[in-house]
Parts: structure tokens; sequence; C-alpha cells
């Protein structure tokens, strides 16, 4: 078999999950993105075990490998991904703006999925603060500690 | 290695491997396209099973079956029970993409094409001849618990790890030392 | 020689520094009692060496003058890459008799100062001052290397900066010192410059050296060495047209005007030009340029000096005519007639300071319209402060008669034969006997209104309650009317004259000076020791101030006749000093005339509308003012706009201009991880793309 259709494979399988991680809003969806990816990898490392006809057959085991590392990595992402949900409400990578300096209200924001009794409490402070302090303040982020004093 | 046979007259074997190949990049298509989160799901299914086909063509026995045991069985499964908990929403949604869409298809199309020339500039007289056992079980099995069984253990270790972090990060009744 | 020579200079300067660290050693400790005994021990500390050191200076100048000439020594060379400085001193005729008078006059000084300054707080600091500017001038008139005497000039400059802000609490008096201070700074620069042209055209900062190279120099050197020593001597001797610090001066304590600002260190730059004579006598526009200004700075200030009211204001306006003197002389080629006035100058100037110090230390005023009739209450003052007005009109038979004599002798040769031009030369003589009458009629003014005529000190309106503005003039004697000109000129010019003018009429002789009046003699009775008696009237000052002023009297009496060396009594010339003296006699004349009419009034009434002009020395002072000062403090505040707006701007501006382009670039800080990643994995494929294309 020629190496390269193999590989070929790969690097598109590879290149769709790029595109998965990048452009995928929902993490579950960027969880599968990842495993796309490793699968990819593992492709490669399966067909160059073939064939350089390796005695110790380091591509498969190593393949092998990738896939026991890939399910402890699918089991602690879903669990690191309950977890944000039960913390924040949402699971929407681009609501995670905790990275930022200064967080910025997206214009997208304005219906938000929040707990219910957040939203009310925390819509009710930026409201009244605005108020206080003028119209020209952007309402203070739900997400974001510093906007809600 | 030293003479390539003709591209124009691909094996059965190839043409099998190819047909998969498709089936497989088809379905990651979809999986990172569809607007069903759990379409996406059942699309990663036929992806990965796909690959499995694929390592079965290539004489990895082995591998093909541990993926088809793990991947399909555990990881989709457990990925199902993420979109599950998670409350996702079933049916189409329109907001399963990012507005950082354009960057990332231009970024992945960018890659796909400095992969695929890197690899069929690099590999274009590479050829592998496939003899069947190569990848069974018993090879397999020996070279793991003849060479490589302290990675074997270690990863055993991880794994434990990984289930212990898991467990931690799922309960809500364990908390961080204040 | 040598040795004792650096004794000489050396004894004053370790009382300096003794005077300065030892003062108040161990204890530190101040106020009331404590001041009283660093003062006594600071008297000590500056008088012992005083003494030792006119006497060495005295024995030097003997030796020098009988016999050995001159003598140099070097102590050490100091070499700098190019031209060496030879830190040396020089010992002949000239410096020796300079010498003489500088630590004469210092000791009188000192002397004087103890009674004048006895209280005074910083009278420690003072007489170190004294002893350090003593030893500078020393420094300057004995250095063999032109170097050695920039230092000791410099270190006078400081002393006299010093000196005249003694009461710096009074701001007029600290500003006076810094406006010497600065002008006397910008003659400086060219006397530095000067110093290098001439060393760098010899190959040799010695002053011998120098001398013996001029005739090798090009004339375009020597010139331009010369005027540039010549603004240092301008800027130092208060020659037009950088005199106008030398009035202003005048804020200092008396005893520092007498010393400093009349009879030596004005007097260094006179010395100087005597000393370089050789190098200025072949640099003849220079010694033009001298002619006109000494002979503008002569007449004009004579007359200046007629319109005064202050009376050390017109000490300090004759002081710049007889330097200017010298400094004709010196343009005219006699170097040793100068030096002879010099001499005598510094004798009778400092007497008639000195003097004055006791009139206004007794009376309690600078002003001579609150002066009058202290003939017979100050009967030793008055004897001696006549000798030394004798000696500034140049009478006959005192010292100034003899060195006035030289000087317009040797003006009127210029005329014939010498460096000058006829023009010059001709201005020079003329200004010289325009000048003689003038002088006569300014002493005789001063003389008459402060000894003759009836008292002017009056009692006030209400004598039991302090008067502000008349204890603060007792306090300081006089100093803020000193250094302000009376803008308007007829003799109210302070408040207490005009109260003079009001009560004069029905008070006279019999009433009780205001002296009498406990109240305004209380802080008078703070600065000096010895307060004038409460009971008797005005008394003669305190002896450590009497004797400083009849030894001076002496030599103001009789130098001429010895005629130090240079020129004396055997060659008077006859005619010329007739005809000044005549001079002198017909000004002095005019003003008793004015004065007979109307004793009480000012004789310098008679000057009508120019006695305003004349009053502020024509002006000079507002001209430089709106010349100089103006467009300076202008370009001040324009730079310091520029600093506030520009450059503060720029870096305000900056620092603006990177936040909001940080701004553009925190944009991309928002926080999202995809679009890092996805940033992280263009750059990583541009890298790689870059490593297949370019590898």
């Amino acid at each position: 078999m020629h190496v390269v259709y193999p590989a070929v494979v790969s690097a598109l399988l590879f290149s769709i999950g790029v595109y998965g991680v990048l452009a995928r809003r929902n993490t579950i969806l960027v969880l599968m993105s990842v495993e796309l990816m490793l699968n990819a990898v593992n492709l490669n490392l399966v067909v160059f075990d073939v064939w350089l006809r390796d005695r110790l057959h380091s591509g498969q085991v190593l393949t092998l490998f990738v896939i026991v590392i890939a399910a402890a990595e699918v089991g602690l992402g879903l669990a690191i991904i309950l977890a944000l949900y039960r913390n924040r409400a949402t699971v929407d990578l681009d609501r995670l703006r905790a990275l930022a300096e200064f967080p910025v209200p997206s214009p997208e924001d304005a219906d938000d999925h929040l707990p219910e009794n957040a939203t009310e409490e925390t819509a009710g402070q930026a409201s009244r603060a605005s108020a206080a302090t003028g119209p020209t303040r952007p309402p203070g982020r739900d997400d974001t500690p510093e906007a809600t004093p | 290695m030293t003479d390539v046979p003709s591209y124009l007259s691909p094996t059965g074997q190839e043409i099998v491997f190819l047909l998969l190949g498709v089936v497989a990049v088809g379905a990651a298509l979809l999986v990172v396209t569809t607007r069903q989160l759990v379409h996406a799901a059942l699309w990663l299914v036929v992806c990965l099973g796909a690959l499995a086909g694929c390592y079965l063509v290539l004489t990895a026995e082995f591998v093909a079956w541990v993926q088809v045991l793990i991947y399909v069985g555990a990881v989709v499964v457990l990925l199902l029970f993420g979109i599950m908990l998670t409350r996702a929403p079933i049916g189409r949604a329109a907001d399963l993409d990012s507005r950082n869409r354009p960057v990332a298809a231009v970024v992945a199309t960018a890659t796909a094409i400095v992969l695929v020339t890197v690899v069929i500039d690099g590999f274009r007289t590479a050829y592998a001849p496939l003899e069947p056992g190569g990848g069974s079980a018993r090879e397999i099995g020996s070279s793991v618990f003849r060479t490589w069984v302290l990675p074997f253990e270690v990863l055993s270790v991880l794994l434990l790890a990984a289930l212990v972090g898991a467990i931690v990060l799922s309960r809500t009744d364990i908390r961080g030392r204040r | 020689m040598i040795a004792v020579t650096a004794a000489v200079i050396l004894l004053p300067f370790l009382a300096a520094v003794a005077g300065l660290l030892g003062s108040r050693f161990p204890r530190g400790a101040r106020g009331g009692a404590a001041d009283l005994a660093a003062n006594r021990r600071a008297a000590l500390i500056a008088i012992v060496p005083a003494v030792l050191s006119m006497l060495l200076a005295l024995w030097t100048a003997y030796v020098s003058l009988t016999g050995t000439g001159v003598s140099t020594g070097t102590l050490d060379v100091i070499p700098t890459g190019s031209l060496p400085i030879s830190v040396g001193l020089l010992v002949d005729p000239l410096a020796a008799s300079v010498a003489v008078l500088v630590t004469v006059v210092a000791l009188a000084v000192q002397v004087y100062s103890v009674g004048y300054l006895a209280g005074d707080r910083r009278y420690p600091s003072y007489s170190a001052f004294i002893s350090l500017f003593t030893s500078a001038m020393l420094l300057v008139v004995h250095a063999a290397d032109l170097l050695v005497l920039y230092v000791g000039w410099e270190v006078m400059g400081l002393c006299s900066y010093l000196l005249i802000g003694h009461w710096w609490e009074d701001r007029a008096n600290s500003r006076a010192a810094v406006k010497a201070f600065l002008v006397t700074r910008i003659g400086d620069v060219g006397f530095l410059f000067g110093i290098f042209v001439l060393g760098m055209a010899a190959g040799s900062f010695r002053i011998a050296d120098v001398i013996s190279q001029v005739p090798q120099m090009s004339s375009g050197t020597v010139v331009t060495a010369t005027l540039l020593l010549l603004a240092g001597v301008a800027g130092k001797s208060a020659q037009v047209p950088l005199h106008t610090w030398l009035p202003d001066a005048m804020a200092g304590p008396t005893p520092i005007s007498a010393l400093i600002h009349a009879a030596t260190m004005v007097a260094a730059g006179i010395f100087l030009v005597a000393r370089l004579h050789p190098v200025f006598a072949g640099a003849g526009p220079t010694l033009d340029v001298l002619a006109v200004a000494a002979a503008l700075g002569m007449l004009g200030a004579a007359l200046a000096a007629l319109a005064q009211d202050d009376l050390k204001r017109v000490l300090a306006y004759s002081t710049i005519s007889q330097l200017a003197y010298m400094a004709g002389a010196l343009a005219a080629g006699a170097d040793g007639a100068a030096i002879l006035h010099l001499i005598t100058h510094g004798a009778f100037k400092a007497l008639l300071f000195l003097c004055a110090g006791i009139v206004i230390h007794t009376v309690g005023s600078n002003l001579m319209s609150a002066m009058g009739g202290l003939r017979g209450r100050l009967p030793i003052t008055f004897v001696t402060m006549t000798v030394g007005f004798a000696a500034l009109m140049g009478l006959p038979p005192v010292s100034g008669f003899f060195s006035k004599d030289e000087v317009l002798v040797s003006m009127e040769r210029a005329l014939a034969a010498g460096p000058l031009t006829d023009a010059a030369a001709l201005l020079l003589y003329g200004c010289a006997l325009a000048t003689v009458a003038v002088t006569g009629a300014y002493a005789t003014r001063a003389w008459l209104r402060t000894f003759f005529g009836e008292r002017r000190a009056v009692p006030l309106p209400e004598s039991a309650t302090p008067h502000t503005g008349l204890a603060k003039s007792a306090t300081t004697p006089g100093f803020p009317e000193s250094t302000t000109p009376h803008t308007d000129a007829p003799e109210p010019a302070s408040p207490r004259a005009g109260l003079s003018e009001l009560a004069t009429p029905h008070t006279g002789p019999s009433v009780t000076a205001h002296t009498d009046s406990p109240e305004p003699t209380t802080p008078h009775t703070d600065l000096f020791g010895s307060a004038p008696s409460r009971t008797g009237g005005l008394r003669e000052a305190p002896a450590t101030m009497l004797w400083p002023v009849i030894v001076l009297a002496v030599p103001t009496l009789l130098l001429g006749f010895t005629g130090v060396g240079f020129a004396g009594a055997a060659d008077v010339h006859w005619g010329t000093a007739a005809l000044s003296v005549l001079l002198a006699l017909l000004g002095a004349a005019v003003v008793y005339v004015v004065w007979r009419g109307a004793p009480l009034a000012d004789p310098a009434r008679v000057l009508g509308p120019f006695r305003v002009p004349l009053e502020r020395a024509f002006y000079v002072d507002s001209l430089y003012r709106a010349l100089f000062v103006l467009p300076v403090l202008h370009l001040a505040r324009l730079v310091a706009r520029t600093d506030d707006r520009v450059i503060d701007g720029a870096v305000r501006g900056s620092g603006r201009a990177t936040l909001s382009l940080s701004g553009l670039v925190r944009l991309t800080q928002n926080g999202n991880a995809q679009l890092y990643v996805t940033a992280v994995l263009a750059g990583v494929l541009l890298l790689a793309v870059g490593a297949v294309v370019l590898g």
C-alpha cells in the first residue's frame, strides 16, 4: 500500500479536527474534534509502524497508549465541563471570558443562558448601577466577578 | 521501497482503504459541521468505525478492535452522557458555531494544504507491503508485555489518576481546602 | 621670604577655618549667653591671626621695598596635560605694598566689627568670612600664576556674596547679594577666557612668563586677551558698564562695605591691570576702551553721588568714581600712580566707611536727611571723617592730594604722548578735571549734611509707641532705604524724613532725639552690644569702633609723604596740583553757598530737574532691567512654559498615546480562548511554511 493514502487521510482528518476545535462553540463538540485529531495521529502511527516493519511494534503500541490516554482525557474533560456547567450554567466557549483584561460585554450577550435567580439579581443590580452612574456606563457582565460589585 | 508500484493500478486493499478513508473524512466533516449535537456524536461513531476498518486493512487488527471497543464503545458513550448532562438542546441548534468560524475555516484549510502538500511531497515514493499477522494480538501482546511493560504500568497509574480526578471534579460535595 | 608670604596668606585662611568650625565647639549651643561666648571666641580667632598677618606683611614690605626687589617661589607644579599650573607666590614692591593695605584694613575692620556686630548671632561666620576674604585677596596679590590668582579672585567674589547677604532675612539684602554675584560673574567669564587666551599664547600661566612672551604675541591675541580680562576687571572693580552692583552691595554691614566694596576687593581689578601692565601696554585699543569707560565712570558716578541721600550710597558712587581714576591712570600708562591712588584710596575710603558706620550706628539710619549737627556729638568721628573727606577731595596735605595729583599728571602727560588716542586722552583728562570739581561738591555736601546744621533727628509724635518702620530701620541700619532708590525726588524720601520735615520748625536743637526714647533703642541694643546712651543723647561709638578709625586716619593723613615707593611729596607737580585743588574748592564752595542759604535743606535741590536722573544714576539700572533682566525673565517664563507644555506634554502625551494604542492591542485580549488558539495555530502554520519555503 502506498503510504501517501493513509497519510493524506490522516492529514485531512487532522485539519478537520483543527477546524472543529477553532470553530465550534460547544465544549463537547470541541472535545469531539480533539478526538478526531488524536485519531489522525493514530492512523499515522499505525501506517508508519507497518511501513517501517518495526519489530517492537512501537507504533501500534503507542496507538494503544494514545487510545487509553484519550479515554482518560475524555473522562477528565467531561468532568471539567460538568463542573463548568454547574458554576457558569453554560458550556459555550466564547462566553467564558474570564481571561480578558477588561471584560467587555459582547452584543450577543443580551440574551444569556443564566441561572434563574442569578439573572434577576445581577440584572437588577446592573440596571441600578447604570441608573446611578448615567446611561453611558455599560451594563455589568454577569459571568465575571468584577462587573458585579 | 526501491521500486514503487504505479499509482494508476491500485490494489484491492488500496481501493478498500480509500473508500474507508473517504467515509472517515466525510463523517469527520459532518461531525464538525452538523447542527445537531447528538448527530455529531453519532457521526463520530461512523468516523471512528471507518478508521477501525482502515486499521484492519493496514493489518493492525488488535488496534482496530481496541479502537472499536474503547472509542466507539466507551468514549462516544461518555460524550453522549456529557451532552445529556449539560442539558444541551436536542434537535437543530443554530448556535453551535462560534463567530470565530471564518477564521477557523481559513486556518484549517491552510493547515490541510500545508500538511497534504508536505505529506505528498515526502511520501510519494514510500510503499508499505502489507503482510497479514503483523498486528495480531499475539504480536502486540508480546511487544507490550516485553518491551513496553514499564510505560504500560505508568499508563495504568495515569488512568487511575484521571479516574480519581474525574470523580473529584464531578462530585459537588467535595470542596477544596479553604 | 616666600615662606613668610605663604604664612601671611595662610594665617587668615586658618583663622577662617577655625572660626567656622570652632566658634561654637564643642557644645554647639545657641542663644543668649552661648552666642555671646561664641562671638568672643570668634573675635579672638579672627583678630589674632590678622595681627600676625599684618606684622608679617609689614616686614615683607619693608624688606621688599628696601632692597631685595622681586622674589618668587613655586610651591608645586600641577601637571594638567597641556599647560601646567605652577602654584607659586610672588613678592615684589607692588604686591607687598598692596598686601600691607589689605592686612591693615582687614585688621581695622575686624576690630571695628567686634563693636559693630556685637550681639549678632552670625558674627562667628561673619568674621570667618572676612578672614577668608583677606586670605583670598592676599592670594590674588601674591599669586605668581594666573590660575592661582583666579582662585583667589573667585573666592573673593564668593565672600563678597556671602557678606552682602549677611542680613539675608531682608529680601532686599539677599537680592543685592545675588545681583552683585551675577554681575561680577558676567565679567569673570570674560576674565577666565582672557587668562586662557594669554596662557595659551604664552605657553605658560606664570605671570612672569606671560609678560616676557608679550612681544612675541600677535597684536590681535593681546587685544583679545586684554579685552576679555578687562571684562573681569570691570566686573570686579565696578567700572562702567558693570558697575551697578556696587551701590546695591551697600546692603551689607558697613565694615564689609569698608573692607570689600571700597578698599580692597574692588581694587583687585585695578591691581590686576597693574600686575599685567606690560600686557595692557601692548594693546592700544584696550587702553582706549579702558580710558573711555573710566572717563564715563568717574564723572557719572561722581554726579550720581551728588544726588544720593543715603550716606553709604554716596560713598559707594564715590568709590566707583575713584576706581575710575585709577583705571584712567592705568589707561594713561601710569601704573605707579594708579597703585599709589589705590593704596591711599584704600586707606581713606575704609576710613570714610568706618566713620559712616559710626554715624549710621549712632543715628540709626542711612539717610543724610536724618543726620546733621553731629559735629558736637561725635567729635572724634567728625575729625577723622573730615580727614577722609579731605583726602577724597584731594586737598593738601592729606594723602589723597598726592595720589590724585599723580593720577592727574599722568593723564595730562597722556595728552601729549602715550598709548592712548588723542580723543580718548582728551576725554579722560577733561572728565578727570570735571570729576575733581564734582567730587569736591559731593564730599562737601555729605560733610555738611552729616555734621553741620541742626539736628534733624527728631522725636516721634508719640514717642511711647514703637513705630514699626522706625524700629525696623533702627534694627537693620537703613538697608531697606539703601537698596531702593528714592523715586520721589524731594526731601521726604522715607517716613522718618517726612516727619523730620514736619517737626523741624518748632523742635530745634533742644528736643530729645528719638534715640533717647526707650522704644526704638531696644532693638538697637539687641544688635549692638553697647547701645547709644539713653540719657545723654547721641554719643560716641564704643572703643573697638573708634580705635580703628583713628588708626586709619593716620595713614590717610601721612601716606602721601612716604610715597609708598611709587611717587611722593618730592615730585608734586604744582601746576596740576593747584588746578585740581582750585577745582575741588570751587565745587565745595558752590555747595557751601547753597547750603548757607538754607542749612536744613539738601544742597542737591539746586540740581533741579537733573536731580532724579542723578539719584537714579542715569537710569542705568532701569536700562539694564529693560534690556537684560526683563527679556531674560520672559525667556525664562517661556522656557518654563515650554517645559510645562511641550516637554511634559510630550511625556504625558506619549503616555496617553501608549495607553490608547494599547487599548487597540487589548481588543485582541478579549478572553476568547478559541481566538488565542487560532492565532497560535496560524503562527505555527506560518512558521512551518516559512521553514519549508525558506529551508
